[in-house]
């Protein structure tokens, strides 16, 4: 049984990472969407070069590790003269990492509307802009969801990497606790069951999101 | 910016040693977390009373909770009940139950997308239930799982970066005690750790492209 006077006698610890995950999940998650839907669009405009960068930004980030996008922040933006806290500097690596997912997820959901419904509503005289948002997006909606949810969830998951940078996250409250302590096993028990009450209600509505529209068809 | 100095013979292999130790711990780990990703995801997958909601709640713990929690929890907090392991076993440890639980997950939805009328053939055929699962199920789930599974073994080489928490001298880990030589050494040292983690994972990925087309 874990020694439950841990998690009272540091209870305002324990909150300030745990807001600070919320924050920094809030921040990346709005910054990750921002730039997916931009980089999703580059990636399929017609503009030869849009669309190469966006390739490359996709596929460079997709495969290197997020703590490396973090260091890049963290480490690389003090030797050209700008000194961000990790706070910052993870929350920004964070929402540059997720974006590259993001994108990709909108631009399968895209992709997967069929070609006959844009030439359909263009030739019955939409817009580009009014064929995406009465047509396109509508039907592609449905596909981007899943994706998207799991994104967050483990976007959420990530902001873990913050302790790395001393991001005053929930990780690193953790290891702040337990340095004090001496209980480590105690406190993360703790720590983990944080996390859980983040992650399990939001997979158990990323998993309904889904059947719902699974049902609809 | 100092390429030359940075990229010094002893700093190269330095880096490369870690490099190697990053594939080293990546190669173990995807193979025990693909053996026990098969196993849970299968008995999941046949609903054995009992044990299969027990795996089922493991595998959601697992799959909520951060990478790095668990690969801290592994080298710092299990000494605390007895369990010693070194930053190589405890990586290795945290990844494969980390990654096993995810690849469970793609496993049993693998199983579960096969349609309910090929089970029904093959069991008024006559064939009794391992024998549908093995010749039925299997074939047809194994395609839908290959690229799912694949890209959850990039995750897990990227994933390894996260030891640098318990400084296991991974790339990550080696890169940094390199930047700590000299602020200069930034940039060169992470677009080299870049173009490492970029080599390997774009090759992975163009692999399981190519095996995509081919068996589906």
């Amino acid at each position: 049984m874990p020694d439950f006077s841990i998690l009272t006698k540091y209870f305002d610890f324990y909150m300030e990472g745990f807001v600070n995950t919320i924050y920094s999940s809030i921040y990346a998650l709005i910054g990750s969407f921002v730039l997916g839907t931009v980089i999703a669009v580059f990636r399929i405009s017609s503009i030869r070069p849009l669309r190469w960068a966006g390739t490359v930004y996709v596929e460079f980030i997709r495969n290197i590790p997020l703590l490396l996008v973090v260091y890049i922040f963290f480490l690389g933006l003090p030797s050209i003269g700008i000194t961000l806290s990790g706070f910052v500097c993870g929350t920004i690596g964070l929402a540059v990492y997720t974006a590259s997912f993001i994108a990709e997820a909108i631009r399968a959901g895209i992709m997967s509307v069929p070609k006959g419904q844009t030439e359909a509503a263009q030739s019955s005289g939409l817009t580009y802009v009014q064929t995406m948002r009465y047509v396109i997006l509508p039907q592609a909606i449905k596909i981007v969801i899943p994706p998207l949810s799991n994104q967050f969830i483990n976007l959420v998951k990530n902001t873990s990497v913050l302790s790395v940078v001393a991001g005053l996250d929930l990780m690193y409250f953790g290891d702040k606790i337990a340095s004090r302590t001496y209980a480590t096993f105690d406190t993360y028990i703790f720590v983990a069951v944080f996390y859980l009450v983040l992650t399990l209600p939001l997979s158990y509505i990323a998993l309904q999101l889904e059947r719902r529209l699974a049902k609809r068809g | 910016m100092d390429f030359a100095n940075a990229f010094s013979i002893e700093n190269v292999r330095f880096i490369l040693d870690g490099f190697y130790m990053t594939l080293k711990v990546a190669f173990l780990s995807i193979v025990y977390s693909f053996v026990l990703g098969s196993i849970v995801g299968t008995i999941r997958y046949m609903k054995v009373p009992v044990l299969s909601p027990v795996l089922g709640l493991l595998v959601e713990v697992m799959r909520n909770l951060p990478l790095l929690l668990i690969i801290f929890f592994a080298r710092f907090a299990l000494p605390d009940i007895g369990i010693q392991l070194g930053p190589v076993y405890a990586t290795i440890v945290a990844l494969t139950l980390f990654e096993g639980a995810m690849i469970s997950e793609i496993v049993r939805s693998g199983l579960t997308s096969v349609h309910k009328g090929q089970i029904e053939a093959a069991r008024s055929s006559g064939l009794g239930y391992m024998r549908t699962l093995w010749h039925i199920v299997l074939p047809q789930g194994l395609r839908r799982m290959v690229p799912p599974i694949v890209s959850q073994f990039i995750s897990l080489l990227k994933d390894t970066s996260l030891a640098v928490v318990i400084a296991l001298p991974e790339l990550m880990n080696q890169s940094k005690i390199v930047i700590g030589q000299s602020n200069n050494y930034v940039v060169p040292v992470l677009l080299f750790a870049a173009v490492l983690y970029f080599g390997v994972n774009f090759a992975l990925s163009l692999i399981a492209k190519r095996f995509e087309t081919k068996i589906v």
